[in-house]
């Protein structure tokens, strides 16, 4: 029973990040936004609906204002941000979840700081239950994201990434589209978040951490750029292979170690072998 | 079809286009030429709204567009091609013309037919060579909804068979209508296709006119070669 229950909870986080991924693709992978503000998306979406619900907000529309919280904040970003390309993207980015980290680490009034939130209610009692739930919405996302991918509107975010002034010369404002795609793509790691924080019960500051989004970032390379199905396979890899080492039987401070090596020895053979991951269509340079 | 007034962009002291007035006449081909470092180019990214001008108008078929944003001027009727090939290169070549368009696979096919590209359509923008690239970057402007053509260095770095399938295309393009401003540095393609030749020389029109009249006009030489 015990080890029923494992699956089910390693199921429940490969689903909830299966959702981050995948959204992350939008902006990374078909748009060509080194956002590293994902993160942030996820925290906001996880202290938005946890407060809310706290506050006695029914728990499915705390979840939904965690999404439009997220996309509103994606949306903010993109206005100034997205004039900006590659490392520069890359860095005002990451800056804004480092931001977001510290606005929970000292706004204690509303957060309580680094003591965190606890007892955020369930949305339901029993894991297997929630496990359902995670999956109907992971597989929502995946179909937007799949049909984004298909439409007009996937395909110009396509031609923006190889070459946004060819695209601009087609009539695309380009501006409109790199600010929808971040803002879509926040709205599902804000619903990610959400659902994170009323699976584990308890968030602090830890969640804007910057190992979450070298996991994001090493399951998106990983499955591949630009496409959707890689990103959900990726992610499914990348939370299953180090799994085993907990049966081996190594103390706690040498497991979390190992998984870290394991990621990076991944990354590493990726980039080598596979520069464009298990599906993606885009080449890495 | 397009008329420039008195345009004027520097960079730091540097007039790179000095009041450079001219129009383009509809149904003609019109080419730039002029020395490295004219200001051809730039005169292209003003005109599409890549760089804002310091100074002048910019009018096509009436409307002012000078300074407006570029999506906006191609979507006002401008097409253009650029010195190097910008293709979406992760994409096939069908939905590189899609991206200009929404078009049957019968007209997508007929585009590229009409620029005699060779290959099939379903292939990737990348596995393309130079002069391919070329071509369908040519198609992808003519299927988009235009006005005004522009190619900038159409016959850059393409084979003389390319070349001459460039000039033909050309030619078939201003039969059935189009309006074609072109920056080349081919004498013998700009001499052999163009109605109407503009010379520029340090960011302003030296002197225009028919391919004859250009040939004989001795400034030409003069900043071409220095006197």
């Amino acid at each position: 029973m015990a080890f029923i229950n494992y699956l089910i909870h390693l199921a429940i986080l490969i689903g909830i990040y299966s959702i981050l991924t995948v959204s992350l693709n939008l902006a990374v992978g078909f748009t060509g936004l080194l956002n590293m503000g994902h993160v942030g998306f996820f925290g906001i979406g996880a202290y938005t609906s946890a407060l809310l619900s706290l506050a006695g907000f029914p728990i499915w529309l705390s979840i939904l204002c965690g999404g439009l919280l997220a996309m509103i904040s994606g949306l903010l970003l993109a206005l100034p941000t997205t004039r900006l390309k590659g490392d520069y993207l890359a860095l005002a980015t990451l800056g804004f979840t480092f931001i977001m980290g510290s606005v929970a680490r000292n706004w204690t009034d509303v957060t309580r700081g680094a003591l965190g939130i606890p007892g955020i209610p369930k949305i339901v009692k029993g894991n297997p239950e929630f496990l359902v739930i995670v999956l109907i919405i992971a597989a929502i996302t995946y179909f937007v994201f799949w049909k984004i991918s298909k439409s007009r509107f996937g395909k110009t975010c396509e031609a923006i990434r190889d070459d946004e002034l060819a695209a601009k010369m087609l009539g695309k404002d380009t501006f409109k589209h790199k600010i929808a795609a971040l803002g879509i793509s926040a709205f599902f790691a804000g619903i990610g978040g959400a659902l994170f924080a009323h699976y584990i019960t308890f968030i602090d500051p830890s969640i804007f951490g910057i190992g979450d989004l070298i996991l994001l970032f090493s399951m998106l390379i990983v499955g591949g750029l630009a496409s959707v199905k890689g990103s959900a396979i990726g992610t499914i890899i990348l939370f299953l292979l180090p799994e085993p080492l907990r049966f081996i039987g190594f103390p706690s401070s040498i497991l979390g170690p190992m998984r870290e090596i394991i990621f990076a020895l991944i990354l590493l053979l990726i980039l080598i072998y596979r520069p464009k991951g298990f599906f993606g269509r885009v080449d890495l340079a | 079809m397009i008329s420039v007034q008195k345009l004027d962009k520097h960079f730091g002291g540097v007039y790179a286009v000095h009041n450079c007035t001219f129009t383009v006449k509809e149904n003609t081909i019109t080419s730039i030429i002029g020395p490295n470092g004219a200001g051809k180019t730039t005169l292209f990214n003003l005109i599409c709204g890549i760089s804002k001008p310091d100074g002048g108008k910019i009018f096509l078929r009436g409307t002012e567009i000078t300074g407006l944003p570029t999506h906006q001027i191609a979507r006002l009727g401008i097409s253009r091609t650029f010195q190097q090939a910008k293709l979406f290169r992760n994409m096939s070549v069908k939905d590189n013309l899609l991206i200009a368009k929404t078009a049957s696979d019968s007209e997508i096919k007929e585009v590229l037919k009409s620029v005699h590209f060779p290959l099939d359509m379903n292939t990737k923008a990348s596995e393309l060579s130079y002069g391919q690239m070329r071509l369908v970057e040519i198609a992808r402007a003519l299927l988009k909804p235009h006005k005004l053509l522009m190619l900038d260095e159409p016959t850059a770095g393409v084979n003389p068979k390319v070349r001459q399938e460039l000039k033909e295309i050309l030619f078939d393009l201003k039969k059935k209508g189009h309006t074609i401003l072109l920056i080349e540095h081919d004498m013998e393609f700009v001499m052999s296709i163009s109605d109407d030749v503009i010379v520029m020389t340090q960011g302003a029109v030296l002197t225009r006119g028919t391919p004859k009249q250009v040939q004989a006009d001795k400034r030409v030489l003069e900043a071409y070669l220095g006197k």
